[in-house]
């Protein structure tokens, strides 16, 4: 969830609705007249609040702009873990970041301890999109940033999203193809939650990890898209059950309810099941 | 017509009988938009009248002019159930020299009706009234300046003042029946221009919040209902007005519809949500001791469903027949609550009043579930604490602590404590909200109280609860 | 040092304006202040201390903020008034 890094308000206790990791903002919500005042605000966020077991982000400004290295040493100072690299482009633009942050690292002897996400919010980063993803050991996932992208393609958004078909594929191909997650980008009409509940749907059968959003509200729609349901854990569990068996048994193809199990669907399976757990749905030890 | 009551004011207040000294009583109905205490003390100013004792209902910020009476002596004395504004400021500030006696809705009609507190002559806004005095909170002519619905706190007034006037901006022709205030009981009739707005009865409690944190306290309450084994055809609620609590009504409703639950009754401080569920069959009745908005008191007006009762038959402790000891749930809201789950609702944490007692002692005391929603945190200001400011409502009639850091359930409940630690519910001690408050705000200072006791809160049973100093700055 | 504010009076937050002075004033105007006052004038001094800052006159108006939040406002308005970063470039 998006919160904005000048807003010490909203910082304050943004994880009690529960979303799964916070990104507070230092770029493009924070006006440059007040890009030093909310790194500050950032910094001694991260240090102080207790925000659980959720996952803190924070996207920082370029590194090409006045603020984009101070913002590294703020945040990598105060512990965050993961830094959003906004506009990303190319793979040398990341190793930049990553030696940046070393840097601060060794400073205070936690080297190795944050991690990157890229946001893809142009042609030429959708281009570069499994360089960029591969460019680091750090690379957590990477992310469509919609708005800049659109607009780089010299077009406009809609609703359908005709516009971001291939840069979402391009987005999910390049991060499994590099074993990293990947994330899709915002939608901000917070009246329209049937629109946004079809869109979380088709980014989710796209095979994206998850969605960012921007205000608490939305986060109940992401989770009960992502959720897997019942029927579909029982099935998974079926799966998973019926090839434990199969292996113990040392047979090779089986089928569950007459439907051949063959790789995909164990691991489609095992997907189903991680995600049932990640929700809270079922416990670790009933997934096993 | 013939032995009309109609009088000026001027007239009712010479045929009362009114003497410096005496108690002079007002209702609440008319919330924000009240203006029969305002007229009425400006006009008794004016005749000349002197320490004069004013048991209001309650009171709130349009009751500011008061502030000058009580500097020029006209009255000496205040019997409420809430104080709020630069009036409320200025009795924290020591502007009165008796304190001010607070009692819930049930406590004041208990007093009422068992002569503790004697009123000399109730002053009663209503919205029509007949020359002989039938009066009610809604006109059914076409002249209807106002309306608000139940006249459920003046309904002891009428019953046991010693002289009653009903003031009233709709003068109707005799009948005005089915009545809420029986002529029977009513001396003197006056008909003003207006005796109160009733735009501002409901200041924007019917909108649906969107505010996050309030959504999130409405769907914790709503699943501590669904899950505490009360939620069964036939259970009764009682709800607030905050923005959370109107939201779990939202939420309860949808699980009502889900499960074929009905609700027999709904009890209040009803509001248009309530009578919404009510006609839409969710609801059987509604019991309305004060209507919250348009919708409710237009309701009550044609809803034969839709009962009117006096704040004895709503709350009275010391009347086993009154409502809330038949009520299985209540939502209720708090400035603080501690760790012994005693609830403040009446002064603010910088030692100001700035509540009202309501029905707050009455609904937690009687009902089978008292459920109290309410952030952790309102800003710097710790709603969770080791010690209330002012206790209002004593811990053991408080059963479970809804905010957005966990729920806390009284020790005393350990069945419901466990009913919700197995529909998932994030349970946790009271000590631990305290303890996360202070951690991440740190420890407020003690509070700049002086000697003069300013505010006695009254238990419903007659006997003080606590007292309310001045705040010296 | 010149004279610089930062902050904004939204729930949550602390305006702070600095500028200079003899010694260390704060004169502060909080909702909060009879629970907080001395704790938030506390914080707002150990922050300019811990900036090597002695001597200055500091103006809040509270709306509420954390200990977090103050000590952020103070030091962005400080860094301000006297060109000084917190951070290397």
């Amino acid at each position: 969830m998006f919160v904005p890094g000048n807003n010490p308000g909203m910082m304050a206790d943004a994880h009690i609705y529960g979303p799964d990791s916070i990104m507070l903002d230092l770029e493009d919500s924070v006006t440059m007249a007040e890009k030093d005042a909310a790194r500050l605000l950032v910094h001694n966020a991260l240090k102080t609040i207790d925000y659980g077991k959720t996952e803190m982000v924070v996207r920082i400004n370029p590194l090409n702009t006045p603020y984009g290295k101070k913002d590294v040493e703020a945040v990598v100072k105060a512990g965050v873990d993961v830094i959003r690299m906004p506009k990303t482009e190319t793979a040398e633009e990341v190793r930049e970041l990553e030696a940046e942050i070393l840097k601060v690292e060794q400073e205070i002897g936690r080297v190795g301890e944050t991690k990157i996400m890229a946001a893809i919010e142009s042609a030429l980063g959708i281009v570069n999109a499994y360089a960029i993803a591969t460019a680091s050991p750090r690379m957590m996932g990477i992310a469509l940033g919609a708005e800049d992208y659109s607009a780089n393609l010299k077009t406009n958004r809609t609703p359908g999203g005709a516009e971001l078909l291939l840069a979402r594929e391009q987005i999910v191909v390049a991060a499994r193809a590099a074993g990293i997650c990947c994330f899709d980008t915002v939608y901000s009409n917070l009246d329209d939650m049937e629109t946004f509940r079809k869109e979380v749907e088709l980014i989710k059968t796209l095979g994206f990890d998850g969605k960012s959003i921007i205000n608490p509200r939305q986060i109940e729609v992401v989770n009960s898209v992502f959720t897997p349901t019942e029927k579909e854990i029982t099935k998974a569990r079926a799966v998973v059950a019926a090839i434990k068996e199969a292996q113990a048994k040392g047979s090779g193809v089986i089928a569950v309810n007459g439907k051949m199990v063959d790789r995909p669907v164990v691991l489609r399976a095992e997907r189903t099941i991680a995600l049932a757990v990640a929700a809270g749905v079922i416990s670790e030890e009933e997934a096993l | 017509m013939r032995n009309s009551k109609l009088v000026t004011l001027e007239e009712a207040i010479k045929r009362s009988g009114l003497q410096n000294g005496m108690t002079i009583s007002f209702h609440h109905h008319f919330r924000g938009g009240d203006k029969v205490v305002n007229m009425v003390v400006d006009k008794l100013a004016e005749m000349g009248f002197k320490d004069l004792k004013l048991a209001a209902s309650s009171l709130s910020d349009v009751h500011a002019p008061l502030i000058d009476h009580i500097k020029n002596g006209v009255i000496t004395g205040i019997s409420t159930s809430g104080l709020r504004g630069a009036l409320a400021d200025a009795i924290s500030h020591g502007l009165l020299k008796e304190p001010v006696v607070f009692r819930s809705h049930g406590g004041r009609g208990s007093a009422i009706a068992n002569g503790e507190l004697k009123i000399d002559v109730a002053f009663l806004g209503a919205s029509s009234a007949d020359e002989l005095g039938n009066a009610c909170g809604y006109s059914r002519s076409e002249n209807a300046k106002s309306i608000c619905g139940s006249l459920g706190y003046a309904l002891p007034d009428a019953r046991y003042a010693k002289h009653v006037v009903v003031i009233t901006d709709d003068l109707v022709e005799y009948p005005n029946m089915p009545m809420s205030i029986s002529a029977a009981d009513v001396e003197s009739v006056v008909v003003v221009d207006s005796v109160g707005d009733s735009s501002k009865i409901a200041a924007g409690a019917i909108r649906d919040s969107k505010n996050p944190r309030d959504i999130l306290l409405a769907k914790q309450a709503a699943k501590v209902i669904i899950n505490s084994g009360l939620f069964v055809d036939g259970f009764s609620i009682q709800t607030g007005t905050g923005g959370a609590s109107l939201a779990a009504v939202k939420y309860i409703r949808e699980e009502m519809i889900n499960r074929g639950i009905k609700a027999s009754f709904a009890l209040g401080g009803i509001t248009a949500h309530m009578v919404k569920l009510h006609e839409e069959g969710l609801i059987g009745k509604l019991i309305d001791v004060q209507s919250f908005d348009k919708v409710a008191a237009e309701s009550i007006k044609n809803d034969p469903s839709h009962q009117e009762v006096s704040a004895v038959e709503y709350a009275s402790g010391q009347h086993l027949g009154s409502a809330t000891h038949a009520l299985d749930i209540v939502i209720l809201s708090a400035l603080e609550v501690d760790t012994d789950f005693n609830v403040n609702v009446l002064v603010g944490s910088d030692g100001i009043i700035r509540g009202a007692i309501g029905g707050h002692q009455d609904t937690a005391a009687d009902s089978a579930l008292s459920i109290i929603v309410c952030p952790l945190l309102r800003g710097r200001i710790p709603c969770v604490v080791p010690h209330v400011t002012t206790l209002i409502t004593p811990g053991k009639s408080v059963d479970v602590v809804v905010t957005e850091y966990g729920i806390a359930v009284n020790p005393a409940r350990p069945e419901i404590a466990e009913k919700l630690k197995a529909a998932g519910l994030n349970i946790v001690d009271i000590k631990q909200l305290a303890a996360k408050a202070s951690s991440i705000i740190g420890t407020p200072d003690p509070l700049p109280f002086g000697d003069k006791v300013v505010g006695i809160v009254m238990n419903r049973d007659g006997s003080v609860l606590d007292k309310i100093h001045n705040i010296v700055e | 040092m010149k004279e610089a504010v930062a902050g904004t009076l939204e729930s949550g937050d602390i305006m702070v304006t600095i500028g200079p002075g003899e010694g260390l004033q704060v004169d502060l105007q909080s909702s909060v202040a009879a629970q907080f006052g001395r704790q938030i004038k506390a914080v707002i001094t150990e922050t300019l201390e811990g900036l090597g800052i002695k001597d200055a006159h500091v103006e809040a108006v509270d709306k509420g903020a954390l200990d977090c939040t103050i000590r952020a406002r103070v030091t962005a308005a400080a860094v301000r008034a006297t060109g000084k970063d917190v951070w290397k470039d």
